[in-house]
C-alpha cells in the first residue's frame, strides 16, 4: 500500500502515512507486557463508542427542563434502536471508569508515573478529571430526580469556597438554582467536553511515544533485542482484550442495562422534593465517601479534591528508583491495601453517613492520605529492593527449560 | 495591556453565564398567607426553589424563644429571624448541599427540635428553622421578604 503513487504523493506532501507507520505499525514495544497493558487502548476504543453514540443520541435529545425528560422516553420507545444506543452509552460511562480506573492502578503497581514518565502521567491524570467532569453531566441530562439531585448537590460543592462560593455557584446555575439554564449548558459542554478528550488523549499518546511504554519489569530496553513492532503483536493482543471486554459489555448492555443506574432517575425531576437517599453514580462513591467522612463542609470539599490532585504530584512522593513494584516486596503489599481502602471507600460512599459507616469512612479517608502522604516517601527512604534483572530479555533467556 | 484586553474579551463570555434578565425578572413572588391556618405550613415556589411559609403556634414560638444561644452551631435569636413571630419564613434549601428538608407535610419527619429534617445527610432545624445537629453549618436562610399588606408577603 505505501507504494501506491496516490499513497506516496499524499505522503510526499504531508507525511501523515509515515507517522502512523512509524506510530501504530512499527512502533518498538516492550516484548514482555502483560494483560494489564491492554486498559490504555481499551479506554481509547470506548472513548471513541461513547462520542460516536453520543453524536446520534444527541440528534434525538432535548436539552430542556420540560422535554428532556420525555425525549430520552422517545429515544426508549419510539427511536430506531434507540434503546440500544442509551443503554451503550450509559453502560459504555461505566465501562470507561473501570477500564480507566484499571489503567491508572497498573500505572501505580509498576511505576509508570516515574521518570522519565511524569508529564504523560500527569496528563492522565487531566483525562481523568475531563472525564469526571463529562460523566457528571451527562448524568444530568436525563432530567430525572438523581439528576436534578446529584447535579444540586456536585454544584453546591462550591459553595464551600469562602467568600465567592455564592457567585461562583450562581454563575455555574446561571439561575438562583438548578434550572433550565443549567441543563442546556451541561449539555453544550457534554457534548464539548469529549472532543477535549481526544486532543488530550493525543497528548497522551504523544508523551507516551517519546520513551515508549513501560512494562512489567519496570527497566529500560538496553536494545532492539527487548522490543517487537506493535504491529501485529500488541494489536492482536489488544484485540483479543477488546473482544473479551466486549463480552462483558454486551452482557451489561442486553441482559442488566439498569444494573448500575439508579431507579430514582426514572422519576422526572421534581425541585421541591429530595429523593430520601441521594447517591451518585458508583464510580465516583469513593469521592463521595471521602467527602462525606468529614463534618465540616469546605474541608470536606477540600479532601475530595486533593484525593485526585495528589495523583499530580506522585512521581515526586515516591522516590523509590526502582519502578515495578514487582522488586518492592513492602510496596507492593501497601499497594493491594490501597486497593482495598478504595473498594471499602466505594462502600461506604454508597452507604448512608452515619454509624459505623462513617467511622469506617474516616479511617478509609485517613489511610488514603496516608498512603500517598508517609507511607509512599518512606518507602522510597527505607524499603530495600529486590535486585533487578539485567535486561527485559535476560529472564525470558534464563529461565529453566520446561 | 495584554491583560487588560484578553480580560475585557473574555469578561462578557463568563459573564454570560450569569442569571439572565429574564430570570431576574422571575426573582420576587408574592403570597397570600389568608388561608394558612395556625400551625399550617405552605410551600411557595421562589427562584426555582422552596420557600416554607409556617403560621406558629404559641408553644412553637416559645420553644424557639427559650433556646439558649450556646446550644446554637450558629447563634441568632429567633426574634432577628421573623417580622411577626407569628410568621416564619425560610428558603427551604438545606445549608449543607441544597438538599429539601422534610417537615412541611404532614406526616414528614420534623427532626428531633420539631422544625425540619434534611434526609440526605442528617440536619435537624428547630421551630426557627435553625441548625440544632448535623453537617449543614448554618441556619436555613431567611429570604428578604416585607409585608405589603396585612396577610400578604412580597418575596424578593
Amino acid at each position: 500500500m505505501m507504494n501506491h503513487p496516490l499513497v506516496k504523493w499524499i505522503d510526499h506532501r504531508l507525511p501523515i502515512i509515515t507517522l502512523m507507520n512509524k506510530e501504530l505499525n512499527e512502533y518498538p514495544t516492550p516484548r514482555n507486557l502483560n494483560y494489564w497493558w491492554n486498559f490504555g487502548s481499551l479506554a481509547g476504543i470506548i472513548l471513541v463508542i461513547m462520542i460516536l453514540t453520543g453524536i446520534v443520541l444527541a440528534m434525538q435529545y432535548t436539552p430542556h427542563k420540560d422535554y428532556a425528560f420525555d425525549s430520552v422516553e422517545r429515544i426508549m420507545r419510539d427511536v430506531n434502536f434507540g434503546w440500544m444506543l442509551r443503554y451503550i452509552h450509559a453502560n459504555g460511562a461505566s465501562f470507561f471508569f473501570i477500564v480507566v480506573y484499571i489503567h491508572i492502578f497498573r500505572g501505580l503497581y509498576y511505576g509508570s508515573y516515574k521518570a522519565p514518565r511524569e508529564l504523560l502521567w500527569m496528563i492522565g491524570v487531566v483525562i481523568l478529571i475531563v472525564m469526571m467532569a463529562t460523566a457528571f453531566m451527562g448524568y444530568v441530562l436525563p432530567w430525572g430526580q438523581m439528576s436534578f439531585w446529584g447535579a444540586t448537590v456536585i454544584t453546591n460543592l462550591f459553595s464551600a469556597v469562602p467568600v465567592f462560593g455564592e457567585a461562583i455557584v450562581t454563575w455555574l446555575w446561571g439561575g438562583f438554582s438548578v434550572d433550565n439554564a443549567t441543563l442546556n449548558r451541561f449539555f453544550a459542554l457534554h457534548y464539548l467536553l469529549p472532543f477535549v478528550l481526544v486532543a488530550i488523549v493525543v497528548l497522551h499518546l504523544w508523551a507516551l511515544h517519546r520513551f515508549g511504554s513501560n512494562n512489567p519489569l519496570g527497566i529500560d530496553a538496553k536494545g532492539p533485542q527487548d522490543k517487537i513492532p506493535f504491529n501485529p503483536y500488541y494489536t492482536i493482543k489488544d484485540a483479543f482484550g477488546l473482544g473479551v471486554c466486549l463480552i462483558f459489555f454486551a452482557w451489561f448492555v442486553f441482559f442488566a442495562p439498569n444494573y448500575l443506574g439508579h431507579p430514582d432517575n426514572y422519576i422526572p425531576a421534581n425541585p421541591l422534593s429530595t429523593p430520601a437517599h441521594i447517591v451518585p453514580e458508583w464510580y465516583f462513591l469513593p469521592f463521595y465517601a471521602i467527602l462525606r467522612s468529614i463534618d465540616n463542609k469546605l474541608l470536606g470539599v477540600v479532601a475530595m479534591f486533593a484525593s485526585i490532585f495528589v495523583l499530580f504530584i506522585l512521581p515526586w512522593l515516591d522516590r523509590s528508583p526502582v519502578r515495578s513494584g514487582k522488586f518492592r516486596p513492602i510496596f507492593k503489599l501497601f499497594f493491594w491495601v490501597l486497593v482495598l481502602d478504595c473498594i471499602v471507600l466505594g462502600i461506604c460512599g454508597a452507604k448512608p453517613a452515619e454509624g459505623k459507616w462513617l467511622y469506617i469512612s474516616r479511617i478509609g479517608t485517613f489511610w488514603y492520605f496516608l498512603h500517598f502522604f508517609v507511607i509512599i516517601p518512606l518507602l522510597g527512604i527505607l524499603e530495600r529492593p529486590r535486585p533487578l534483572p539485567a535486561s527485559i530479555s535476560e529472564p525470558v533467556l534464563k529461565a529453566p527449560a520446561e | 495591556m495584554g491583560v487588560v484586553a484578553t480580560g475585557a474579551a473574555v469578561w462578557p463570555l463568563a459573564d454570560s453565564m450569569n442569571p439572565s434578565a429574564e430570570v431576574l425578572a422571575l426573582a420576587s413572588t408574592e403570597v397570600d398567607l389568608s388561608p394558612v391556618a395556625e400551625g399550617q405550613r405552605i410551600s411557595v415556589f421562589w427562584r426555582g426553589k422552596p420557600v416554607f411559609v409556617d403560621r406558629r403556634t404559641a408553644e412553637q414560638i416559645k420553644a424557639a424563644e427559650e433556646v439558649p444561644m450556646d446550644e446554637l452551631p450558629d447563634p441568632q435569636l429567633d426574634e432577628a429571624r421573623v417580622q411577626k413571630p407569628e410568621w416564619l419564613v425560610l428558603v427551604g434549601v438545606c445549608t449543607h448541599l441544597g438538599c429539601i428538608p422534610l417537615g412541611q407535610k404532614t406526616g414528614e419527619p420534623r427532626g428531633e427540635y420539631g422544625g425540619w429534617f434534611c434526609p440526605c445527610h442528617g440536619s435537624h432545624y428547630d421551630t426557627s428553622g435553625r441548625i440544632r445537629k448535623g453537617p449543614a453549618p448554618l441556619n436555613l436562610e431567611v429570604p428578604p421578604y416585607s409585608f405589603v399588606e396585612d396577610e400578604v408577603i412580597l418575596i424578593g
